[in-house]
């Protein structure tokens, strides 16, 4: 799960890495009272940032620097509302002004060639890291982090020593890294990135920006972590698969997919875009895995998810059994349709093959349903789904 | 011969007692594998009877398995809270394989058990979140189905549990040396570079199926590492062609993050190092049908 800027600001603090005061508007209204409060730390002055999980939002006007709440108030009201890179600004942050002497880089994130974690750093923040990394590859460090020692000292000093800052500079950088290590480390991030650092004309070294992401699977360990879900940002459908604990991701086209397993689920869907080729590009309509040892109740829900896509005009179930039994995935399938009645009019494709494949083959035959149709291989499967799709 | 797995593995499970263990030590039992003994502090000095009259021993520690029963292997299934406590059991144990087949560890967890038997050295990690590995007809390290293919000169190493599956079933009359699903995890122990170099190796082995995704840069390593190493012939397959960018396709792993972790890229990587890379799960089991069948003659 990526964080808006807010939150990292607000984990950012939590653990110690200093930062600017900020506080969130979804109003103009509440921007401008925000103003009042955090002004004059600034002399009056605050920044306006458009809250948004993209990068460039700066390049696309959802950054403005503001000298009065009337103009921070003017300022959300331009924000609020923007569409950056396809992410409506629903939220702002009125953040304290600072008065910036230098901008750095500094991330750590998950190395997964090396399997470890990778510290980066630059004394040239402020711009874009693919681009820095492209254009200048050797104003970037970057250390190696090993996951059972982490960041001490002795590895901070080697990162800002690699980096090249000022001698004057380093101490007070490497505490900070500490500090975002501490955050990497005891929130289950798997990337921490601060874009710029920076050092202020007083001194200080500030986080201005913050990417987190954070890991779902070590959600059992952070019980607060769930209310960081930006719940209207959500897809409904994939917001109701969640719930139902069915790993779905909505896509754009017309074929309905649902399978057991992330690898079979992902080739399905490609099998299905090949095939949709020859049938006015037909595309597939989602990504759904049931998983392994899925129960027909399981595939039912996955089945009502999928048929409550409007986009949806055929459907394709490809499942190989390994755990997963044909037969609990075929007397799912029955089951959801009788649930559905006759309201339901679009076709189901049906592959199965593996575990237990005799019966669910038997009964989907037996109940023979006028919407399914049973197919004996994966790609004639998907070529039949596609063909269908593009007739309804 | 085959890869990691063979007749001499004597397997032990950790996490047996629980509900999947039960399930899958049964099937691992069926299928031939050697399984030596369960671990459950819990449980220690019980015996778990299984289908066809076999009673395999709970012991208190994974040290204490080894001592008793001399295993080698160990299948873990334990809930993903509980994973890394797990591993670094078998590890301080110096169990010499352990095969992580829960899903859904926090990575964080992985990297610290992953790099700490990489410090110690004495053990392989497998996964996690991956199916384990078969050696057909003689051992059975997980929740492959058994009954798919049996043994032949084929390599197999995938990300992917369902698509081993799949290739398994394409290619079950030729038959496969060794199975591997190394899992679609971020961070994971075996790789597609430690299979390939171990099928490279394996006498019994005459040629190697590949299977990646999207996500990271494991395939486009492995392409490298085939040009300069491997001279059996090696057929890939790629899913995820279509998966859009940002959006995380079920495992961990499988993410296209800007331009980085294409299916594109990896197709190309591998095609330039001479692996034929099949478009469809079937296509890719047709180029090595070809491959083997010009072998015989």
């Amino acid at each position: 799960m990526d964080l808006f800027e807010y939150q990292a600001r607000d984990m950012f603090e939590k653990h110690g890495v200093p930062v600017l005061a900020g506080a969130i508007a979804t109003t103009p209204e509440e921007a401008r009272a925000a103003a009042e409060q955090i002004g004059p730390k600034s002399g009056g002055v605050t920044v306006v940032k458009a809250q948004v999980k993209t990068g460039g939002r700066g390049k696309a006007g959802g950054v403005k620097v503001t000298k009065s709440p009337d103009e921070a108030q003017a300022a959300a009201e331009a924000i609020l509302g923007m569409d950056i890179k396809g992410h409506t600004v629903g939220t702002v942050m009125i953040a304290q002004g600072a008065r910036i002497a230098e901008e750095y880089y500094f991330s750590i994130l998950l190395d997964r060639a090396n399997r470890t974690y990778l510290a980066m750093c630059s004394k040239e923040g402020g711009m874009e890291i693919e681009q820095l990394a492209v254009e200048r590859p050797d104003a970037l460090a970057r250390i190696a982090v090993d996951p059972n020692t982490g960041i001490d000292e002795a590895k901070a000093k080697e990162i800002v020593d690699a980096a090249g800052f000022d001698e004057a500079d380093k101490a007070a950088i490497a505490d900070v890294i500490q500090k975002l290590w501490t955050v990497y480390r005891d929130e289950d991030a798997t990337l921490v990135e601060v874009n710029p650092l920076v050092k202020t004309e007083d001194g200080d070294v500030v986080a201005l920006d913050g990417k987190v992401t954070l890991d779902a699977n070590a959600d059992f360990r952070h019980e607060d972590h769930a209310a960081l879900e930006d719940k209207a940002e959500a897809d409904p459908l994939e917001a109701a698969a969640k719930e139902k604990d069915l790993n779905y991701v909505k896509l754009d086209g017309s074929v309905g997919i649902i399978g057991n397993g992330a690898g079979l689920v992902m080739s399905t869907l490609d099998v299905v875009a090949y095939a949709g080729e020859e049938f006015g590009g037909q595309k597939p309509a989602n990504f759904l895995d049931i998983g392994g040892g899925a129960s027909a109740e399981v595939m039912a829900n996955g089945l009502h998810i999928i048929l409550s896509d409007p986009q949806v005009k055929s459907v394709f179930v490809n499942v190989f059994g390994g755990i997963t039994a044909c037969d609990a995935v075929a007397n799912g399938i029955v089951g959801a349709l009788d649930a559905l009645g006759d309201e339901e009019n679009r076709p189901l494709v049906v592959r199965l093959d593996g575990n237990n494949v005799e019966e669910g083959r038997r009964i989907l035959q037996e109940r023979n349903h006028p919407l399914v149709t049973v197919e004996p291989t994966m790609d004639g499967a998907a070529r039949r789904a596609a063909e269908l799709a593009s007739q309804a | 011969m085959a890869i990691f797995l063979n007749a001499d593995s004597k397997v032990i499970v950790q996490g047996m007692t629980g509900s999947e263990g039960m399930k899958h030590t049964q099937r691992m039992l069926k299928s031939g594998t050697e399984i030596v003994g369960g671990v459950n502090p819990r449980k220690a000095g019980t015996t778990v009877d299984f289908e066809g009259g076999v009673s395999v021993p709970v012991f208190g520690s994974v040290k204490e398995a080894i001592d008793a029963t001399g295993a080698n292997v160990s299948v873990i299934f334990v809930p993903a809270q509980f994973t890394k406590a797990a591993a670094v059991e078998a590890i301080d144990a110096e169990i010499p394989l352990a095969v992580v087949i829960t899903e859904g560890v926090a990575v964080k967890d992985t990297a610290e058990f992953y790099n700490y038997a990489k410090d110690k050295g004495t053990t392989r990690i497998v996964g996690p979140n991956c199916p384990g590995l078969i050696t057909p007809g003689v051992s059975n390290a997980g929740i492959i189905p058994a009954d798919i293919s049996g043994s032949g000169r084929i390599g197999l190493v995938s990300k992917s549990g369902t698509l081993t599956y799949q290739m398994m079933y394409e290619l079950r009359d030729f038959g496969f040396s060794s199975a591997v699903g190394i899992g679609g995890d971020p961070i994971i122990g075996t790789t597609h570079i430690d299979c390939l170099e171990a099928f490279q190796n394996d006498p019994d082995t005459d040629a190697i199926v590949m299977i990646g995704e999207i996500g990271g840069d494991a395939e486009e390593r492995a392409a490298a590492y085939i040009k300069e190493n491997v001279t059996k012939p090696v057929v890939g397959y790629v899913a995820g062609f279509t998966a859009p960018e940002g959006k995380t396709m079920g495992h961990a792993g499988a993410i296209v993050s800007g331009s980085s972790g294409t299916a594109q890229a990896k197709k190309e990587a591998l095609e330039a190092a001479g692996v034929k890379v099949g478009k469809t799960p079937s296509e890719t089991a047709e180029l090595m049908r070809e491959i083997m069948q010009g072998l015989a003659k």
